[in-house]
């Protein structure tokens, strides 16, 4: 039987590990080749391990035991010409290019006044700024295409100001800006834009040295701890959770989904 | 294996269009069905397209049999919350369980202002899309409690469900209505793990919308417009490409919710809408 996403091509930025290489395996599971980055790098600030080369070898890896093609670079998604030269390759490589996960983000994890601006600029410069580059350099490659899917990954905190979390909450909601605005002018192109609004998921971003930066600041704020509850019984989701959504959205079962927020939050933005 | 294997799905007005969809796209991924219709034409609503009919039902019983699914399908009105609470027990006696739920059922009725539309298109309009979704979520939600296994809950809204829409306020109002009802169920039923989401169609190409009273609501000046003067029409109010969309398109959308691939999917208004509501 066809895959969902059968003979088509994703660009996925972020995909050493996690919610990326989670994306790529179900993608490729489902018939799709992959386009992967990942800046691959320490990362300053953040509570959680950076990942590695080895991480974006094993993506490699798991995705060719599916018998899929890959490109995989180390590639920074605030810079636009390193951003260009590896979608370039991969299109040039695998012939085309259908969909797009902007799924590369950090977070940091302080009160607001404790919000250096080098940790306001580094998440603004990583996760605003990275998913224009993503789309607007993407873009033409869907256009010649005839059309396709692009989903870029916010969060319950795009959707709702989570505490502690100022310049994420300001990016992930930019988030939704970029998606309604993209959708709106690339409508004409049969080209789908959407936004993902996960609640907490289980990856390396979310290990117990970030998780624990929450316990003094919710002691001193006891009233913000409700906002992080999901309705649904359960404390995280896991990636495929997320990457199933990512698939829906990326098939053409979703051809006429366009300009949409797609929470898989747990009912988290409900409560 | 399906994508809902071994699950069961209630379907309101599943006699034919969306819902007979719904039916045949869960069955083709293993649910079994039980479909309910009013399958017959309602008085008043002559003006605007035909009414399912029990010929319809039982097309949709043999495509869903052609399947080796089972299917138990019995008429009923959802605003007769004692028939169909009967035809859903019948139902869920005879498969087992229900663990999906398509609240479908609908009725488009349109073209008059506000100040114009009579009290007894207001309230039919009212009883059937925003009481009858009242009275499938209130025969069904003490069955998936019970069962303790979950469960999902999908709502008909539509782009009017959303935003407002000239000259169709009752319908309007009834799809808005809805997102209130999903909301509050959303709260209600996590605890249960239920969750409960709407589905919002832009135009699809059903008998609902595929009639010269619709093509009017867009041509008014038209004598009679036909479906190839009046797609420019629709297509113009969709962003993306496309005039109207398929019942296939929801039925993915709905399959999709229906699935355990939604599990923390909860409280989401589901678009699939061609970009209408962006424009």
């Amino acid at each position: 039987m066809a895959g969902r996403v059968e003979g088509k091509v994703a660009f996925i930025t972020g995909a050493a590990r996690g919610q990326g290489r989670s994306h790529a395996l179900r993608l490729a599971e489902e018939g799709a080749d992959i386009i992967a980055v990942d800046l691959c790098d320490d990362i300053p600030n953040v509570a959680y391990s950076s990942a590695t080369e080895e991480d974006l070898a094993e993506t490699v890896r798991q995705v060719e035991a599916l018998d899929r093609r890959i490109i995989a670079r180390k590639a920074d998604v605030r810079d636009r010409d390193a951003m260009k030269a590896v979608i370039d390759e991969g299109v040039a490589e695998l012939g085309k290019l259908d969909i797009v996960v902007a799924n590369a983000g950090i977070c940091v994890i302080a009160g607001w006044d404790e919000t250096s601006v080098e940790v306001w600029d580094q998440t603004i410069s990583t996760n605003l700024t990275g998913v224009w580059n993503t789309v607007q350099l993407t873009a033409p490659h869907l256009i010649a295409a005839g059309g396709g899917s692009m989903i870029l990954t916010s969060s319950a905190a795009g959707l709702k100001g989570l505490p502690f979390l100022t310049a994420y909450v300001a990016a992930k909601h930019g988030v939704v800006g970029l998606m309604r605005a993209f959708a709106t002018e690339l409508a004409e192109h049969s080209i789908r834009v959407n936004t993902l609004h996960p609640t907490g998921v289980n990856t390396p971003m979310a290990d117990p040295r970030t998780m624990e930066k929450f316990g003094p600041l919710l002691e001193a704020h006891p009233k913000l701890g409700p906002m992080m509850t999901n309705l649904l019984p359960v404390e995280s989701t896991e990636p495929r959770d997320q990457s199933n959504a990512v698939l829906f959205l990326a098939s053409d079962e979703a051809r006429y989904v366009t300009s949409m927020e797609f929470t898989v939050d747990a009912g988290n933005t409900q409560y | 294996m399906g994508r809902v294997e071994g699950k069961v799905a209630f379907i309101t007005g599943a006699a034919r269009g969306q819902g007979r969809s719904h039916a045949l796209r869960l069955a083709q991924e293993g649910a079994d069905i039980i479909a309910i219709d009013i399958a017959e034409s309602l008085p008043g609503m002559d003006r605007y397209y035909e009414g399912a009919t029990e010929e319809d039902l039982a097309e949709t019983v043999k495509q869903v049999e052609a399947l080796d699914r089972r299917i138990v399908a019995r008429k009923a009105d959802v605003r007769d919350y004692d028939g169909l609470k009967a035809a859903l027990d019948e139902g869920v006696a005879e498969l087992g369980h229900v663990d999906i739920v398509s609240a479908n059922a609908g009725i488009f009725v349109f073209g008059d202002q506000t100040h114009l539309v009579s009290d007894e298109e207001w309230q039919l309009v009212t009883d059937i899309n925003q009481t009858g979704v009242w009275h499938t979520a209130k025969a069904v939600i003490p069955h998936m409690i019970e069962q303790g296994t979950g469960g999902s809950i999908i709502i008909t809204s539509s782009t009017a469900g959303l935003k407002g829409t000239p000259n169709v306020a009752a319908y309007t109002a009834s799809k808005h209505a809805v997102v209130g009802i999903m909301r509050t169920l959303a709260l209600e039923l996590a605890p249960h793990r239920i969750r409960v989401n709407t589905v919002h169609p832009t135009g699809v190409a059903t008998d609902m919308i595929l009639n010269e009273a619709t093509f009017k609501l867009f041509m008014p000046d038209a004598e009679h417009p036909t479906q190839e003067e009046a797609a420019p029409i629709f297509e113009s109010t969709n962003a993306l490409p496309v005039p109207w969309v398929e019942p296939i398109d929801i039925s993915n959308a709905v399959l999709f919710l229906a699935s355990d691939e939604a599990r923390y999917i909860t409280g989401n208004e589901l678009k699939v809408d061609a970009g209408y509501t962006i424009k």
